[in-house]
């Protein structure tokens, strides 16, 4: 993002209000899903598909992550292998009994 | 003394130094709200039962808090644009439009908070309000200190325009990288704490 041109900018902001209309169209859908009371499974994988769709609106766009320098992507990817660790790991030993 | 690459990138990272510092610190706080959320998730598995957000908490508010941080995030980004675009005037109605959104955020967060302070309902309540008041208030904390940065951004600190424009947007893009990233985090909070 250091060498952009006016043009570009431009297009970037055309991009951001069709951003915002999308997350909006899918909060209202992530809150309207919740009334249908689908089963807890269900509902926590819809309703975290959706998140992360939105999520990934907010990193690509907003946070200009679709056209990042290769540095940032690798400081994420081991974010997220640590992450994934810091969620997976601990749930590997839920059903671990105390003798 | 002159701090180096605060506006040219550095060319070993090709970023200046502050992209590359802020992308760390958030690194850092991907890991502090991970393991929040990964508490979370074992205590509510090994819970016996866990109440329904939508049973106890108030829908309707969490979704207006929900459109008000995302609006907050497309005028801080459009502020950045302003800049970009030589527009310093656009960027103060952007920069002041997402400080109000945030300020917005955290008076419904009051009412929220108030409500249940007057139900008799605090975080020692249950293991579902303990984690509630806890990632919630994290989250709050994290508003507050972005509404701070982006005051000084849009008061005193955006004097540097008139002096060193490109360093003063490079400023506002990685004050907007945490605004956003502040954004990203209610977005799974949301549907976590309320919705299932």
């Amino acid at each position: 993002m250091d060498h952009i041109t006016t043009e570009d900018v431009k297009k970037h902001v055309r991009g951001y209000v069709i951003v915002f209309v999308a997350l909006m169209a899918l909060t209202i859908v992530t809150v309207a899903i919740s009334y249908l009371h689908l089963d807890v499974t269900a509902a926590i994988i819809v309703a975290l598909f959706i998140a992360t769709v939105k999520g990934s609106l907010v990193a690509s766009y907003f946070m200009h992550l679709i056209s990042e320098k290769r540095l940032v992507y690798l400081t994420l990817i081991l974010t997220v292998v640590f992450f994934a660790a810091l969620i997976g790991g601990p749930l590997l030993g839920l059903h671990d009994t105390i003798q | 003394m002159q701090i180096p690459y605060t506006v040219a990138a550095r060319p070993d990272t090709g970023l200046h130094n502050s992209k590359l510092g802020i992308w760390l610190f958030l690194a850092s706080e991907v890991m502090l709200f991970g393991a929040l959320f990964s508490s979370y998730i074992l205590l509510r598995v090994a819970a016996p039962e866990w109440p329904h957000g939508s049973a106890i908490l108030n829908v309707p508010l969490a979704t207006l808090n929900t459109v008000v941080l995302i609006a907050s995030s497309v005028t801080m980004v459009m502020s950045w644009a302003s800049l970009m675009l030589k527009d310093f005037t656009k960027y103060r109605r952007y920069m002041g439009l997402t400080i109000v959104c945030g300020l917005v955020f955290l008076v419904v967060k009051v009412f929220e908070y108030g409500a249940k302070f007057s139900a008799g309902t605090f975080p020692g309540e249950d293991l579902f309000f303990a984690t509630y008041f806890t990632l919630t208030g994290l989250h709050g904390l994290h508003v507050v200190g972005g509404i701070i940065v982006n005051t000084y951004f849009w008061g005193p600190g955006s004097r540097m325009w008139n002096t060193e424009p490109r360093r003063f947007t490079n400023r506002v893009e990685v004050a907007g990288l945490y605004w956003h990233f502040v954004d990203l985090v209610w977005i799974f909070l949301f549907p976590t704490l309320y919705l299932l």
